[in-house]
């Protein structure tokens, strides 16, 4: 009898996260109907990878935003080390005589790995710090990743690699030589490798890893954290161990979306556009639209506010403005205590009960 | 020995002498009180006591082990476990999983674990269920398992601070000012509450308390501290007669 | 010679920074907040000051009013509307809608301007000084830059400790339920901060396209994060703070433009931000502020 509560809830959640599998399942089942049957536009197709690839780097920042309880502005950096570590893999690779899949699927562990690492080491220092200062902090880090990466030049010969800051000619490759990271040119010949499959496959993976990380005793820590960190170290929780944690596989899942990204293009650069604040912002706004906390409202926030202008044509030269309004409009609806109050009482109203009384 | 022994105990704030010189000597399985006026420094003791400060004098023992200075998580593992003057609860979730949080480090899983899913996630997620669940039966909260600890009424939510406190297991227990904001039916429930954790959980309690009432019902000795320093020390019966104490407390 | 130029440049580059940084650390030290929309302000003012020189042939100090008078109704205007009723919410929602704000501002620009560059027109009309025998050339520019720094520095001092209102923002700063209980009217102190912040961007902003005359609708935001790590480099919530950071941070960006390199200047930048937070979390002026248990 007594525990008849928890075995309830342990399914409603269980139940919860259940239907979100089935959400992306279905999702990719539809979308490979209307593909196979031509009745999906070439522009639709061309956006399928995207959507993956913003969806799961919004899920890896809602586990920081929402579940650590801090706010990162630079998570676009993590994609970007993840993006250039596989692609850099890949190329490298490109003459060897390993099976495609398998190097994508090596590309994939690296870059991810990779993002961990620098999710790692710049959590070290930066997690100490409060709020609003974290999040700077994790902006200029987004921007000098960015930066190095396109002032960074490396070459491959037969001597092995050479790396240089300044230019091209300072590699002083071999004739053989084979320039791979091109400043701020970026990796060009990556193989489109990305697919739609794979895309879905990761989110799933991704959402697996977050709400298995969530309901269970790491994950409990990690918002105790969150929710009241003094309380949470009075009863013996590692305060760094787990924000570090979270923080790294936060940076692990943007790694995969950069993977991602970096076998959709056969280009690939360092811009403010793709992982500059501006990225990680716009991952933000996919985060906070779609509910901090709320994995499921993160995928769909992803893919309609991506497809919005797409499918608007007309509309896209407002796009960013409507965002922004309704991003404030939002923020205020949901935030403001005055609203909350107000919303109360609606509800209240709506159910036909008196507002309730404060004890 | 004594299962708390504070020695000299001091923390200076900058050029503020926040306690000086405090000696305490508490016994396993007694009740013990800390009292004195408003801004006697009595939370600071407990913060010190917790790892929450680092003091700057003196000497904390703890079943003999000397925990002087060292962190709040390693303090708790030594088996001290508190709760707060202005309750520190995890609001955004469950009275039960603010039990289960307790049990951290009692049931603990690699994360790895967690999120694979693999039998032993399963297994002490039970064991976790089990054990929370008793703990809230103690303090009559088990029908508000699922509520979110936020939306419980004040009274309930001391009980639970109380309750994850207990889940860790602690040989010494602090709480600090549990009575705070209860009316009079409130906390003659909370006094019977704290003597039956006392004697169902062998453990040993130190409290803050305003509430003379509370102090006079359960506690068997008192320390009172005013300006950081003590002023009397002893059995209850005596300290609250003590003219000196008195004159502490009304000449506020 | 080169190295004494760019200290100047970077002084004066740094001057205008700091007034910016002006914005951000009144705004946090009283309402606790990172106004992430203060870099568009400025862009939003110099959008003015190009709008009535270029385009109404305005004379320069009119169109600097006019900015300063715009930019100053909108900064109380955007505190009243969406940070106000935030107040009591928890910060991560403030700063968020912050971010919205600052997006809405460069929409809003680029709608109404496009995103093609703009040619500034300087409103410095002061003749370049020559020294050292016409080795050592400084632009009016950069002159005005820093006297304007420090006229508005001393000024501001003296605004706070001398006058009512500027004794209010700094009991609200402190605390601001206490404040309201002593009769401050809170609401006011803290519309006049935003006010202040915003009329001093302004300025900034045409300082700054005057010395960089290029202007888009995301001028202000490269600026506006730069002079934020300023104010956290010299002490988020000090006066004084804002000022040494500010400079500190312009000539940091000038040497390391110069002597290493023009494309790691922003990285170089953000390094020193990251590394005052790191050893000293409160910056050079700042106080602790500790956490009650």
């Amino acid at each position: 009898m007594k525990n008849k509560a928890n075995f309830k809830k342990m399914k409603k959640t269980t139940k919860d996260n259940f239907i979100t599998y089935g959400m992306v399942v279905a999702v990719y089942i539809i979308v490979q109907v209307m593909v196979m049957t031509g009745s999906m536009s070439s522009l639709m197709q061309g956006l399928l990878v995207p959507l993956c690839i913003y969806s799961i780097v919004a899920i890896g920042l809602n586990l920081c935003v929402g579940y650590l309880g801090e706010l990162s502005l630079g998570h676009a950096g993590f994609m970007c080390a993840g993006a250039f570590s596989s692609a850099f893999f890949t190329r490298c690779m490109e003459d060897s005589s390993m099976n495609p899949t398998l190097r994508f699927v090596f590309a994939l562990i690296i870059g991810t790995l990779v993002a961990a690492l620098f999710g790692f080491l710049i959590g070290i220092p930066v997690l100490r710090l409060k709020g609003d200062y974290l999040a700077i902090v994790t902006l200029a880090f987004g921007e000098i990743i960015k930066n190095i990466m396109n002032v960074l030049y490396v070459g491959k010969d037969s001597a092995g690699f050479h790396i240089s800051m300044k230019n091209k000619a300072a590699l002083n490759l071999a004739e053989d030589g084979d320039v791979i990271i091109d400043g701020a040119k970026g990796i060009t010949g990556t193989p489109h490798q990305s697919t739609f499959t794979i895309g879905v496959i990761l989110i799933l993976i991704s959402l697996v890893v977050v709400f298995n990380l969530v309901n269970s005793r790491s994950g409990r820590a990690i918002m105790a954290i969150r929710d009241n960190r003094i309380a949470a170290e009075s009863v013996g929780i590692n305060v760094t161990k787990f924000k570090l944690m979270s923080f790294t596989i936060s940076a692990a899942i943007a790694g995969a979306g950069g993977v991602l990204y970096a076998h959709n293009l056969s280009t690939l650069t360092a811009l403010p556009a793709n992982f500059g604040y501006n990225m990680s912002i716009m991952i933000l706004v996919f985060v906070v639209l779609g509910g901090i906390g709320n994995i499921r409202g993160s995928i769909i926030a992803a893919v309609v506010l991506t497809l919005l202008p797409e499918l608007l044509r007309g509309l896209s030269d407002y796009r960013m403005l409507i965002y922004s309004i309704l991003l404030i409009v939002l923020m205020l609806f949901n935030w403001a205590p005055g609203a909350i109050v107000f919303r109360e009482r609606m509800k209240q109203k709506l159910k036909g009960k008196k507002t309730k009384e404060v004890e | 020995m004594a299962l708390l022994e504070v020695k000299n105990l001091g923390i200076s704030f900058g050029g503020l002498r926040a306690v000086d010189d405090l000696n305490l000597k508490i016994e396993k399985g007694q009740l013990y009180g800390l009292i004195g006026p408003n801004g006697a420094g009595k939370t600071t003791v407990f913060n010190m006591l917790t790892g929450v400060y680092k003091p700057t004098d003196g000497s904390i023992f703890l079943d003999g082990e000397n925990i002087t200075g060292k962190k709040s998580i390693e303090i708790n593992k030594h088996g001290i476990a508190r709760t707060f003057q202005n309750i520190r609860l995890f609001h955004q979730q469950s009275v039960l999983d603010n039990v289960k949080i307790g049990l951290h480090n009692e049931k603990p899983y690699s994360t790895l674990s967690g999120i694979l899913r693999l039998p032993v996630y399963y297994k002490v997620e039970k064991e976790m269920n089990e054990r929370a669940m008793e703990l809230l039966e103690v303090f009559d909260l088990q029908n508000e398992a699922e509520v979110l600890a936020s939306n419980l009424p004040y009274g309930k939510q001391r009980k639970l601070e109380i309750a994850r406190a207990l889940a860790t297991n602690p040989k010494l227990l602090l709480l600090d000012e549990p009575a705070a904001g209860m009316n009079p039916n409130e906390t003659a429930e909370l006094m019977d509450t704290i003597r039956f954790v006392r004697d169902k959980f062998d453990m040993t309690i130190l409290l803050i308390e305003h509430d003379m009432k509370l102090v006079s019902g359960i506690c068997e000795e008192l320390t009172v501290l005013n300006f950081g320093q003590e002023l009397a020390q002893g059995k209850t019966s005596d300290v609250l007669n003590n003219p000196e104490v008195i004159k502490a407390y009304l000449g506020e | 010679m080169g190295f004494i130029s760019y200290l100047i440049n970077g002084i004066s580059l740094g001057s205008i920074y700091a007034i910016i940084a002006l914005g951000y650390t009144m705004v946090y030290g009283i309402a606790k907040m990172l106004n992430f929309a203060h870099g568009d302000v400025i862009m939003i003012g110099c959008y003015v000051v190009f709008t009535m020189m270029s385009g109404m042939g305005m004379h320069p100090l009119i169109s600097i009013v006019a900015a300063v008078v715009v930019c100053t109704l909108l900064g109380v205007a955007i505190e009243k509307v969406a940070y106000k009723p935030l107040r009591k919410a928890a910060p991560l929602a403030v700063l968020i809608t912050a971010i919205g704000v600052s997006y809405l501002l460069q929409n809003i620009a680029l709608l109404i301007f496009g995103a093609d560059t703009k040619s500034f027109t300087s409103v410095v009309s002061i003749p370049p000084i020559k020294l050292a025998g016409g080795e050592l050339v400084i632009s009016g520019v950069t002159v005005v830059a820093i006297v304007a720094c420090i006229v508005i520095m001393v000024g501001l001092m003296i605004f706070i400790k001398k006058s009512k209102a500027g004794q209010a923002m700094l009991a609200v700063s402190e605390d601001k339920d206490a404040a309201q209980l002593m009769g401050v009217n809170v609401n006011a102190t803290i519309s006049l901060t935003f006010a202040i912040g915003s009329g001093l961007a302004a300025i900034a902003g045409v300082l700054l396209c005057s010395a960089y005359p290029t202007l888009t609708p995301y001028t202000g935001a490269m600026p506006g994060i730069k002079a934020f790590t300023a104010a956290v480099f010299g002490g988020i919530g000090s006066i004084p703070g804002a000022f040494i950071g500010g400079i500190l941070l312009g000539v940091i960006e000038v040497l390391g433009r110069a002597y290493i390199s023009s494309q790691l200047s922003d990285a170089i930048v953000f390094a020193v931000l990251i590394i005052v937070l790191l050893v000293k979390p409160t910056g050079i002026l700042g106080k602790a502020v500790n956490e009650k248990v």
